[in-house]
């Protein structure tokens, strides 16, 4: 068994940065009560300020005033750890969320998947990169182990159990994990580093301390087992981005649309399912929301395909109001089967296959607007085709002549000039639904050398009516 | 004068008009026509490039000219997209063309967006031929067609008015259709002078 721990030191901090066009502005997070705002976390722009954590914000602004400001929430830190865990469920199905801003995940069993583990971290980062989250990554024989070691360092990759006794023997007691009364008292007893700890017999740590201390020590030796409840991810997928001021243009909305995308793509891929209709909720401060339904014909996850085609929809969606909030709910996540590709292929590189350009086609020209056509056996002319594509190849039709073109609606042709090639050909049909006709049909050709189908119904002479062209 | 430029490229890419006649090479995409096969440079329709059929009106055989491309493109398996077609494409016709109808795609869309849609149609490089009626279009818009034509390397067709003939366009081949006689005649093509006697059209 070999565990990862990924910490997350700025948590709080690179949720509310990851959500905005330009992380590189100051920063900072608020909490404390209405009467006195204070500093909770800050980023590197606004330390470069002289911003620190714990001063108050009228000492803040008395510092600086162009700084940006977020409430610290405790909901959301809770909501991205979630996230994350649901990221990491592609790389394990033992993902836990046991220790607070940080992700173990056991991952012995999935590096014949993903590879050695040097190319395994390599990804791990730059994932995170992408979504905008710092972290120091190590792993260990054991999740305690791992978890204390990510206190210290970065990168750490610890084989086996010998190892693990060199790695965790020069860590300083305040930042083993353990209880801060008894950190402080193995601390004042002269007792700097777990080594030293480890050294004393166990009967005098036992008789001094509580029971937790030898507990703690031998769980992170791996002699006992910690008890881990693992991740199980949602059904759904639902969130939110609030912004902090009115929007009044879609353009605002693309970098939010782009990172709510990417944010279910990353979760799709956790659960190896895909996306086939998502809701968009535009929320509006006095109305009730703007919702925009995203429909695909197939299961897809490709971010950046998401991404186009919730855009193709948002952009053609008038609002109202002005926009405060926006939030993406997707509770169908029907299976993904990935798409087949030739190996070999004569189409240059760049192609789209066709499933994704009919998507982009439906998202701007409308659901209805890409058809098949299909031949319907029926004698009238205008029953005999379907809108919708046919699984299975045409039968093998009569010969008879028939026009490329048939127009939507007959229209009335003037006479004079019109010369009749072939016909008549009699069309009698259709007294089972109502729409009975009995037409006799003509080849005709006009003057300007045009060739038509048209017919003239049986009993009736008002004149020759135009169906179809023969081109 | 720096660059040197192998002479091949040049000839068999179309650029250069060579005086000397020689065989024309069998093309990918022959048109059906034998006769027009004959006098085109290409010895049928251009590869990834637009094709313009100008005609005075509907009716005269202007689909004629694409149906046995159609066929053998459907046939292989290419995918087919009419965007915003003039009138409903008669699946009876078309399939006794031999145009394998499951392969067809039809795009309802107003005239804005039917140009996006073939631009967008033309650059994904997976249908095999895209046939476009552009009314209002002008040479920028065409030149977006044939522009996105080469990067996707489909084929392009473009029907529009006879009176478009006097306007210039981008377009590697631009054919007009007359009738009275039934004939095609050669506007312009690419990497060859345009033949000057007009061509029949057989069953018009």
């Amino acid at each position: 068994m070999r565990w990862v721990c990924i910490v997350f030191p700025q948590l709080a901090l690179d949720g509310v940065q990851r959500l905005h066009p330009e992380p590189d502005q100051p920063l900072v997070l608020l909490a404390g009560t209405p009467q006195r705002r204070v500093v909770q976390t800050a980023n590197a722009a606004a330390r470069a300020l002289g911003l620190r954590p714990g001063q108050s914000l009228t000492a803040a602004h008395a510092l600086s005033k162009t700084f940006a400001s977020a409430e610290y929430d405790p909901a959301q830190i809770e909501h991205w750890q979630q996230f994350l865990a649901a990221w990491a469920y592609r790389f394990s199905s033992q993902v836990s969320v046991f220790y607070p801003r940080a992700l173990l995940f056991e991952i012995e069993s999935s590096l014949g998947l993903f590879g050695p583990w040097p190319q395994f971290e390599a990804r791990l980062r730059k994932e995170l990169t992408e979504l905008g989250f710092r972290h120091r990554i190590v792993a260990a024989p054991n999740p305690a182990a791992a978890r204390v070691l990510a206190n210290l360092y970065d990168g750490l990759a610890v084989a086996d159990d010998s190892a693990l006794l060199h790695a965790l023997a020069p860590l300083p007691v305040d930042r083993a994990g353990l209880n801060p009364q008894v950190a402080t008292a193995l601390a004042r007893m002269g007792l700097r580093t777990l080594a030293q700890v480890q050294a004393l017999p166990r009967h005098t740590l036992a008789r001094r301390f509580e029971a937790g201390l030898l507990q703690h020590l031998d769980t992170l030796s791996g002699q006992r087992p910690l008890a881990l409840a693992f991740y199980q991810p949602p059904d759904q997928f639902d969130a939110r981005i609030e912004l902090n001021f009115d929007v009044h243009s879609h353009q605002a909305l693309l970098f939010p649309l782009r990172r709510l995308t990417g944010d279910l793509s990353a979760f799709l891929c956790g659960r190896d399912s895909g996306v086939q209709r998502f809701d968009l909720h535009l929320e509006h401060a006095q109305a009730p929301d703007s919702v925009i339904k995203v429909g695909l014909l197939s299961a897809e996850r490709e971010p950046a395909m998401l991404f186009e085609l919730a855009r193709g929809r948002l952009e053609q969606v008038q609002v109202t109001a002005p926009v405060r909030g926006f939030r993406l709910v997707a509770e169908d996540l029907p299976l993904f089967v990935p798409q087949r590709q030739d190996l070999f292929d004569d189409r240059p590189q760049q192609t789209l296959p066709w499933e994704q350009l009919r998507e982009r086609l439906r998202a701007r020209l409308g659901d209805e607007a890409v058809q098949g056509l299909r031949f319907h056996a029926d004698h009238r002319p205008e029953c005999a085709w379907q809108a919708a594509v046919d699984k299975h190849p045409c039968p093998t039709l009569n010969k008879v002549q028939r026009p490329g073109w048939l127009l939507r609606e007959p229209t009335l042709l003037a006479e004079q000039g019109v010369q009749i090639l072939m016909g008549p050909e009699r069309i009698e049909s259709g007294w089972w639904d109502g729409a009975d006709i009995r037409r006799d049909y003509y080849l005709i050709q006009t003057r300007a050398g045009q060739q038509g189908w048209a017919y003239r119904s049986v009993g009736q002479s008002d004149g020759l009516w135009l169906q179809g062209w023969f081109s | 004068m720096g660059a040197v430029i192998a002479l091949d490229t040049l000839f068999n890419g179309g650029r250069v008009w060579k005086g000397r006649p020689a065989a024309p090479p069998a093309s990918v995409h022959p048109t059906g026509l034998a006769a027009l096969d004959a006098v085109l440079p290409s010895g049928g329709w251009p590869e990834s490039a637009l094709s313009e059929i100008l005609m005075a009106k509907e009716g005269v055989g202007e689909l004629q000219l694409v149906l046995p491309t159609l066929a053998r493109l459907s046939a292989a398996g290419e995918r087919i997209v009419l965007v915003a077609p003039p009138y409903t494409p008669y699946a009876h016709a078309w399939h006794n063309a031999g145009v394998d109808l499951r392969q067809l795609a039809v795009i309802q869309a107003e005239e804005r967006d039917a140009l996006w849609a073939a631009e967008q149609c033309l650059r994904s490089g997976s249908c095999g031929a895209v046939l476009c009626w552009p009314r209002k279009a002008d040479d920028r818009a065409l030149r977006r067609l044939q522009v996105a034509a080469e990067t996707g390397q489909t084929l392009a067709f473009a029907w529009r008015a006879l009176g478009e003939a006097v306007n210039a366009s981008p377009a590697a081949l631009r054919l007009a259709i007359e009738t009275r006689p039934a004939q095609v005649r050669v506007l312009k093509c690419r990497g060859g002078l345009a033949h000057p006697a007009p061509i029949a059209l057989a069953g018009h």
